[in-house]
């Protein structure tokens, strides 16, 4: 079968390289039990994370792929220090995380920004947290707005804006902390198709500036496809990291469009089987 | 062809649905013209009756002018005012803040508990001449009865405020490494000033209700003060005008609070109108 794969499954990794610098964030058999109460009562557990490692390098955006129930949400909130997990490590530049830092952002999958606050209000939020100046922060999240571009929106509000819109207002936000690594939370699956991706477009362009590490979750080929330098592919019960794809399309994506491409539709179908064929 | 037909008669009846649809679109002129046929037949049926018994706008104008010219009304006012003013501020104040309380620590909710139920459930005004036997019958009584009374909308809305705030909006601030204080400043308090704002403005009518109820069963004193000596001296015309101010009194503090309330919760109704 591998001769005759168009995507290149990175069986090396995870941490298989000790010559290469060491990773931006590193998962080590992280596993993570819910425990649930079935109709009859009893306790039952189950299992969102099975033994899941994985490294990713500076700069890198990654993807979690996978159905819903695979654990890859359950993950970017273990990375985020929302939820504590059972076993195994996770360690970003050599700090173990436990509780959310300053230099991991997150951006929400319904935007989550504070509805009584302003554009600029939303976007200084992490600073105003850390207690900066009011001057100062203004400043930093023009900025940042201007990047998103939203330049003269800034005294919008929230509910005055689009979808598309209110997340580029989440993006900017993140961006503030100048964090090590941007978590993404399915941030695009809550608009339509064109506004989708005209923001994927747009997110590509301001990484290939910026050089954040991302961690994208998203449960559309598609967009995996689209986006990422890596695809890390999971099923569900247990949640698992099945395979790792390298993206066929490399760093020339940005700028381009790979739907059009030819590889683009025997990729998808390729990932599309992997999610189908893994055994339950 | 038949279409032809069928349009000429609508357009017949059209000319009176038109008057109709004229009437409908302009309820303003509806509202003037019946407050003005309303005062009007009073103003011409009462003429003839006791005037002890009924009275009629003409001569309660002219009573209104009487008593503000002689400065009862005037000073009745002030002197409703000033309990009225410390009475609201401490429902207001004392509200939010035990609201905030028992919303934030179960201990103290638990605690409270039952005692904010029952003082709820009771009647307040089943309280004043106990409240009166205690606080005595001058300015602490008539703040005492009027706070009693106000005060339950901004606790019960303040806390229901608190308790509604989204786990998404809670997370935000988690994600994001908010302290403590920096969550309940920063998200839960603003995401709660609709919900306060609402209980103040409950609070602002009852508080008005507790003027009266505490100058009619206290030291008899200002606006529900000259109604009660004017009703003994059946004074009818004049007894009219104090229940027209605290009338207005009530719907000018209304509409302001209702002001400050649209503005401070802008985001929420226009929240709502996406979904």
């Amino acid at each position: 079968m591998a001769g005759a794969t168009v995507l290149d499954i990175a069986g090396g990794r995870p941490g298989a390289d000790p010559t290469s610098a060491p990773p931006m964030v590193a998962v080590r058999n992280v596993t993570k039990r819910f425990r649930t109460r079935a109709r009859s009562g009893e306790p039952d557990v189950m299992v969102a994370l099975d033994r899941v490692s994985m490294d990713i390098d500076e700069g890198e955006l990654v993807s979690l792929l996978g159905a819903s129930g695979c654990g890859k949400t359950t993950l970017l909130r273990i990375l985020a220090g929302l939820v504590k997990h059972d076993e195994g490590s996770v360690v970003v530049q050599g700090t173990t995380v436990r509780e959310p830092r300053r230099d991991l952002c997150m951006v929400f999958q319904n935007f989550g920004l504070l509805p009584w606050r302003t554009v600029i209000a939303n976007v200084a939020f992490p600073l105003e947290l850390d207690r900066m100046g009011r001057a100062e922060r203004e400043e930093v999240a023009a900025r940042y707005i201007e990047t998103v571009g939203l330049k003269g929106f800034e005294r919008h509000y929230p509910h005055e804006l689009s979808g598309g819109m209110q997340q580029r207002v989440g993006i900017a936000r993140a961006l503030t902390r100048k964090p090590l690594v941007l978590l993404m939370d399915e941030p695009f699956a809550a608009l339509d198709a064109q506004t989708r991706e005209s923001l994927q477009e747009d997110f590509l362009r301001i990484w290939k500036d910026l050089r954040t590490t991302v961690i994208f979750v998203t449960h559309s080929i598609d967009e995996a496809l689209v986006m990422s330098d890596r695809v890390m592919i999971f099923t569900p019960r247990p949640g698992r990291l099945r395979r790792t794809i390298e993206s066929p399309f490399g760093p020339d994506r940005v700028d381009r469009d790979v739907r059009a491409l030819p590889d683009f539709a025997r990729c998808r179908q390729e990932i599309r089987q992997m999610l189908r064929e893994e055994p339950q | 062809m038949s279409k032809v037909q069928q349009g000429l008669p609508t357009l017949e009846a059209g000319r009176g649905a038109g008057a109709v649809a004229w009437l409908k679109a302009h309820p303003n002129i509806v509202r003037a013209a019946s407050v003005i046929v309303f005062f009007g037949y009073w103003e011409w049926a009462a003429r003839d009756m006791s005037p002890l018994f009924m009275t009629y706008p003409s001569a309660i104008f002219r009573a209104a002018w009487a008593i503000t010219a002689n400065g009862e009304l005037p000073q009745a006012f002030l002197a409703s005012l000033w309990p009225f003013a410390i009475g609201l501020f401490i429902s207001i104040v004392g509200g939010i803040a035990l609201g905030v309380l028992i919303a934030q620590f179960w201990f103290l909710e638990y605690v409270l508990d039952p005692f904010l139920n029952a003082l709820y459930a009771i009647p307040r005004v089943a309280l004043v001449p106990l409240i009166i036997l205690w606080a005595g019958l001058e300015t602490t009584g008539k703040v005492t009865i009027l706070v009693s009374i106000a005060i339950f909308p901004v606790i019960i809305n303040t806390y229901a405020g608190i308790k509604d705030v989204r786990g998404g909006l809670l997370e935000i601030g988690k994600a994001y490494g908010a302290t403590e204080s920096q969550i309940f400043f920063k998200i839960i308090l603003p995401a709660s000033v609709p919900y306060i704002m609402a209980g103040v403005r409950l609070a602002v009518g009852l508080a008005i209700i507790g003027m009266v109820v505490a100058e009619f069963f206290t030291a008899i004193t200002g606006l529900g003060g000259l109604i009660v000596n004017y009703s003994n001296s059946f004074a009818t015309a004049k007894l009219f005008v104090p229940i027209i101010v605290i009338g207005l009194l009530g719907v000018a503090l209304t509409e302001f609070v209702m002001w400050i309330e649209r503005r401070l919760s802008r985001w929420r109704a226009l929240e709502r109108e996406r979904f």
